[in-house]
């Protein structure tokens, strides 16, 4: 997009809307453009777009239109071009209307690149500015700026006179200075001026223009744009301490899901339950289950499917860990090798059974609509799906707490941690609790499979890749307090987030499983140690 | 009187003992054995299962021929489970236990690198059917899938074009492991070679299975911002591209500000994705679905046919596999027997048409000829071929742009070396 051809092409089309923005439209233009594209070879239709849009024909906008979304055709034999309406018949695109006489036996689409691509949007910018849709404005004027064409200059300030909303308004005046800078022709005072309005708006596309200035530009433009890309560097840096704070979070909140029950079972019970990941798929499994069921029977449910998934994961896991726990753990209370055996075994079982069950491939699980995308806030971007991770492990948090507090199956589940034999002898049923806590725990972690399921993938070995992070969680955090999972949890996305940028991926994983060992030799019982603990049978 | 209890034990051990001898009836002498090792569970599975189905069909369809030397053709399938080491233990399961006369096999090139030993060992054959790093080449191996030359130089050097749009700027991401290590080395050799400046080259690793890519999507985009056009060459392989792919359009990646071309992401690795945030994103191979000739539909019909499903894509390794096993097919009738020497003799020369309408050649360095097309992703998981070459490349293992290897060369048939220098006319022996 930098190279002097296409500067000296978008020069070339510069000059030609000049003409033509004074000389009104002419339609004949158009027409003689379109030819180009049924040439078939991409340099030929990038030129031809050029000469689409330079023509200045109404149809303009809904022949590149058309090109952008593929429905633009030609007759491989009459080398005529159409425009394919959505009901499959074929239009004029001269005069949009439908096509005299039969059409063609067969037609062929145009295709596009990357580059193509790249300059259809910025074209659609410059035509769609004086759009009645806010939205459409909004993007055009995002386009134009990101496209640094001096040739969208008498359009952009056509626009700008029309404009009433001040936010579409500041863009089109970005998207001013952008052209500016790229104008040859601008006043050095216009110059600079646009540098101030640049680095104003502050954001990476910002830089991006200001770093790279065309060859053209005097000292004091550059040395202008270099102070200015300075500021903005500097600023982005702060911005990027902010992003990556919340990417721990989003890190944090993603192994303190994981983590939470095995805090809980873990905590209350001593047991190491090294099938506590398999919890997780399963809970992932369930979700795939549901979203299947409705694709085949209401796929118009499709956006509630999380919701319908979260209450069946936490039963079907929950109905497993009671399972595991009257069944196996319960004759190895106090024997915590056996236990770490026995679970383990079991971890194999139920991936095997899973694998045999779906299929040893990964499942697809959808991302409903409110799950995909970003927005920008200052100048980070915050994705959908991550966002609404942490806000569901905060709401998990909050009402495990409150169940821990305000329950009575709380109650005894405290009493049953702090001081086993009294408890019993108060007359809390320790069996009934034991097996009900192992459930609680394996159910949140089937609702934390369901959360994710949205960003990681779905196979028999979803579950491998959370228990070490969940033991790690735990062990740092201290046994049995929740706080300190969330402290440990959090801190923990902290680090690694932090590590990663600097050491990559790998060593900073490695740095951070270093650091807990050490730490454990200072603290064996973690960050928040409960006092008091029975671990009896 | 006999107890029970000594009944059954003895029982028991007669069963034991006539186990072995009761084996299968249909592993009679009259079927030649073709092993195939591919992972079926695991973080390669989402890749390497749809090669095993690919191979049964192969071996099917020659069997309705007729089979081969006048026997049956009979398929021994292992699951090594993504596990590199598990790999060689279950080669070796084939070879002297089930005793195939050859292996189609492995993907990640750490898979390969631990059955080597095994196949120069036990004398046997394996066919590698995918794209792969270079810097090999062995006796008992044939390499069917692209070296860097029949794709990675070509894929750097379309995005250097006008048409791929100038890039000036590299991002190399890849998972940490000898493939995407060998291959970068190679990239930023050559990129410097063609006047790269290394601050413009930032070369990235991840694990395989990597699920959190906010951080690495968000340093693509940084680096991206510094006003040269910028693309990604990814080398992630296995799962983890779903999630990276995901990310990528979650946070608003698009291929008209940061185009990635991946060489190990075909058809099948994003038939699970949805591919409308990625559209123009690019991969290189030597074979795409959507390539439009008799040859490719009639594949395409009978595979949908065999897995009966509509929907199972095809894609460049099962291209290897079907040149691959049509070669190994015409070497053995060539030499008449499947004794791994004779047909390990026989293989250089032969020819086998591939489904893109030309004629692949096995060479003497036991790498095929092969066209290069780069493609785009659309909307619906196929690709749009962008750019090909005109003729079909021949593979080259030895890089010329690394100082280790820019004067090795490959030939088993006259020089009966795999890594010869030219220079100090010497043969460097097994590597």
């Amino acid at each position: 997009m930098r190279t002097l051809r296409d500067f000296l092409a978008s020069l070339l089309v510069a000059l030609i809307l000049l003409t033509v923005a004074l000389a009104g439209a002419r339609a004949g233009s158009l027409a003689d453009a379109l030819p180009g594209f049924a040439e078939g070879t991409f340099p030929a239709t990038e030129a031809a777009l050029s000469a689409v849009a330079a023509s200045g024909d109404p149809q303009t906008a809904a022949v590149i239109k058309a090109l952008q979304d593929e429905r633009l055709v030609f007759d491989p034999a009459t080398k005529a071009v159409f425009i394919k309406a959505a009901d499959g018949s074929l239009l004029d695109p001269t005069t949009g209307k439908p096509i005299a006489g039969p059409a063609p036996a067969e037609t062929k689409s145009i295709r596009l690149n990357n580059k193509i691509r790249g300059s259809i949007d910025a074209a659609m910018g410059a035509l769609t500015l004086l759009s009645p849709d806010p939205a459409v404005r909004l993007s055009a004027a995002d386009a134009v700026f990101k496209a640094r064409q001096a040739s969208a200059l008498p359009a952009l300030q056509a626009a700008l006179a029309k404009e009433t909303d001040p936010r579409i308004k500041l863009v089109m005046q970005q998207a001013a200075a952008s052209a500016a800078l790229a104008d040859p022709k601008a006043a050095e005072t216009d110059r600079v001026a646009a540098v101030q309005v640049i680095q104003n708006r502050g954001d990476k596309d910002a830089l991006a223009i200001l770093t790279e200035l065309k060859s053209d530009a005097s000292p004091a433009v550059r040395a202008a744009a270099g102070t200015a890309a300075a500021n903005i560097k500097g600023e982005l840096a702060i911005w990027d301490n902010v992003q990556n704070l919340y990417y721990s979070l989003s890190l944090g909140s993603v192994l303190l899901l994981a983590a939470i029950g095995l805090a809980i079972t873990f905590g209350v019970m001593g047991v190491i339950n090294m099938a506590h990941g398999e919890m997780v798929m399963l809970g992932a499994y369930t979700t795939f289950v549901v979203q299947e069921t409705i694709r085949e029977q209401a796929p118009w449910l499709f956006d509630w499917s999380l919701a319908i998934a979260l209450p069946l994961a936490f039963l079907v896991s929950g109905a497993v860990g009671v399972v595991i726990e009257r069944g196996i753990i319960r004759f190895l209370y106090g024997r915590p090798l056996e236990t770490l055996l026995a679970t383990w075994g079991v971890s194999l079982i139920l991936q095997q059974a899973v694998r045999t069950i779906f299929g040893p491939n990964n499942r697809e699980v959808g991302n409903p609509s409110w799950m995909s995308g970003a927005f920008d806030l200052g100048n980070l971007t915050i994705t959908y799906n991550r966002m609404w991770i942490i806000v569901f492990a905060a709401a998990v948090f909050v009402l495990l707490l409150v169940v821990l507090r305000f329950t009575r199956f709380g109650l005894q589940m405290r009493a049953v941690t702090q001081n086993r034999a009294m408890a019993s002898a108060m007359g809390i049923r320790t069996p009934w609790v034991d097996a009900l806590t192992f459930g609680l725990g394996s159910g949140i972690a089937g609702i934390a499979g369901v959360a994710l399921s949205q960003i990681d993938n779905v196979s028999p070995n979803l579950g491998q890749s959370y228990i070490i992070d969940s033991f790690m969680v735990v062990v740092f955090g201290g046994v049995g307090n929740l706080w300190g999972t969330l402290i440990a949890a959090l801190s923990l996305g902290v680090a690694n987030k932090f590590l990663e940028p600097v050491a990559g991926a790998v060593l900073g994983k490695i740095v951070v499983l270093v650091f807990i060992i050490l730490f454990i030799q200072k603290r064996p019982r973690g960050l928040f140690a409960l006092k008091g603990r029975a671990v009896e049978a | 009187m006999v107890s029970l209890r000594k009944v059954a034990g003895a029982l028991a051990v007669a069963t034991a003992l006539a186990a072995p001898m009761a084996a299968p009836a249909s592993a009679a002498d009259d079927t030649i054995k073709i092993g195939i090792l591919h992972s079926l569970s695991g973080t390669m599975a989402i890749s390497e299962t749809t090669l095993k189905d690919v191979m049964l069909m192969l071996i099917d369809q020659q069997n309705a021929k007729g089979g081969l030397l006048g026997k049956k053709l009979e398929a021994v399938v292992v699951d090594p489970a993504s596990n590199w080491p598990l790999f060689a233990e279950k080669a070796r399961e084939l070879i002297s236990q089930d005793k195939v006369s050859v292996v189609f096999g492995c993907w990640t090139s750490s898979s390969r690198k631990s059955v080597l030993p095994v196949f120069k060992e036990l004398n046997s054959i394996l066919f590698y059917p995918v794209q792969y790093e270079g810097q090999e080449s062995e006796r008992n191996v044939f390499y069917t899938g692209a070296a860097p030359n029949q794709q990675a130089i070509p894929a750097v050097d379309y995005l250097m074009s006008d048409e791929g749009g100038a890039v000036k700027r590299w991002v190399l991401e890849g998972t940490d492991y000898v493939y995407p290590r060998t291959t970068n080395k190679i990239l930023q050799a050559y990129l410097i070679s063609k006047g790269v400046a290394p601050e413009d080259i930032k070369v990235n690793y991840t694990p395989f299975g990597f699920s959190d890519w906010q951080t690495e999507v968000a340093a693509i985009k940084a680096f991206g911002s510094a006003g040269k056009k910028t693309a990604v060459v990814s080398t992630i392989n296995g799962d983890a591209n779903v999630p990276f792919y995901k990310e990528l359009g979650n946070a608003g990646l698009k291929a008209t500000d940061i185009p990635v071309v991946a060489f190990s992401v075909g058809e099948e690795e994003l038939a699970g994705l949805d591919a409308k945030p990625l559209v123009g994103h690019l991969a290189a191979w030597n074979y795409f679905e959507s390539i439009d000739t008799p040859e490719n539909k009639a594949f395409i019909a009978a595979w949908h046919k065999f897995t009966g499903k509509d929907t199972r894509t095809t894609n460049d390794p099962m291209e290897a596999h079907y040149i691959g096993f049509n070669m190994w097919v015409k070497a053995v009738e060539k030499a008449g027997t499947t004794d791994p020497d004779k047909v390990i003799e026989a293989l250089p020369g032969i020819t086998a048409p591939n489904l893109t309408g030309g004629v692949s050649e096995m060479l003497p360095n036991h790498h095929i000829t092969k066209p290069v097309y780069i493609g785009e992703v659309r909307a619906d998981g196929q690709f749009d071929v962008v750019w090909q070459t005109k003729d079909l490349v021949p593979g080259s293992p030895w890089s010329p742009y690394l100082p280790e290897s820019k004067d090795l060369t490959s030939d088993w048939v006259k020089l009966k070396c795999g890594n010869y220098d030219t220079v100090k006319k010497a043969c460097g022996g097994s590597s």
